[in-house]
């Protein structure tokens, strides 16, 4: 499912709201999201999931291409953990086929 | 303090003038969406921010690490989020202490 699929599926599923109003909801939940992930910040969602950084420590790279080595500075990486109940949704369905 | 669906909601009440019943429909619909094409095999792909794919796991030997008794970890399915471009370069230069 890509993101307009994703806007296709959440328009049909209530009245209220235009088309054009789902898809800019998406945009500004998903921007809300990355903002925060960008401050350092957690996003928890129960039910769902939690997404957190993980640190990376400086290490020392090599350029594929030449062999070089390259200094690669500490950075953060996004991390998402799947919460319980999409865990058992997800695990359930497998287990029943 | 965490991002949550209550502050996502009140982001949308503020920035497009959806009314509260609204948002919070939106914010539940939209993580409920995802979920459900994940409990039903399917990837799910938002450009900008990242991929949630499955992955399927075969039986592997595990422990009670308790008792240390051996009881094999079933198969299983499980989600895995790998973020995009543009999403893991906005977060690569965080340099603060992440909150735990």
């Amino acid at each position: 499912m890509t993101k307009s699929e994703l806007v296709e599926a959440l328009a049909g599923k209530q009245t209220q709201l235009t088309h054009k109003d789902i898809d800019a909801a998406v945009k500004v939940l998903l921007e809300h999201m990355s903002q925060a992930l960008e401050n350092g910040e957690r996003i928890e969602i129960r039910g769902f999931g939690s997404f957190s950084l993980h640190y990376r420590p400086p290490r020392v790279g090599r350029n594929p291409k030449t062999g070089d080595s390259v200094e690669l500075p500490a950075k953060h990486v996004p991390h998402f953990k799947p919460g319980k109940e999409l865990r058992d949704r997800v695990n359930e369905n497998l287990q029943a086929t | 303090m965490a991002l949550t669906k209550a502050a996502m909601a009140e982001r949308l009440f503020e920035e497009m003038g959806l009314n509260k019943r609204e948002a919070k429909e939106v914010v539940d619909l939209f993580f409920e969406e995802i979920r459900h094409a994940l409990e039903d095999g399917e990837q799910v792909k938002l450009s900008g921010f990242g991929n949630f794919d499955l992955r399927n796991k075969n039986q592997r030997p595990g422990r009670n690490p308790k008792t240390g008794e051996e009881i094999p970890i079933s198969a299983r399915r499980v989600v895995t989020f790998r973020p995009g471009q543009k999403l893991r370069a906005r977060v690569e230069a965080y340099a603060g202490t992440v909150e735990q």
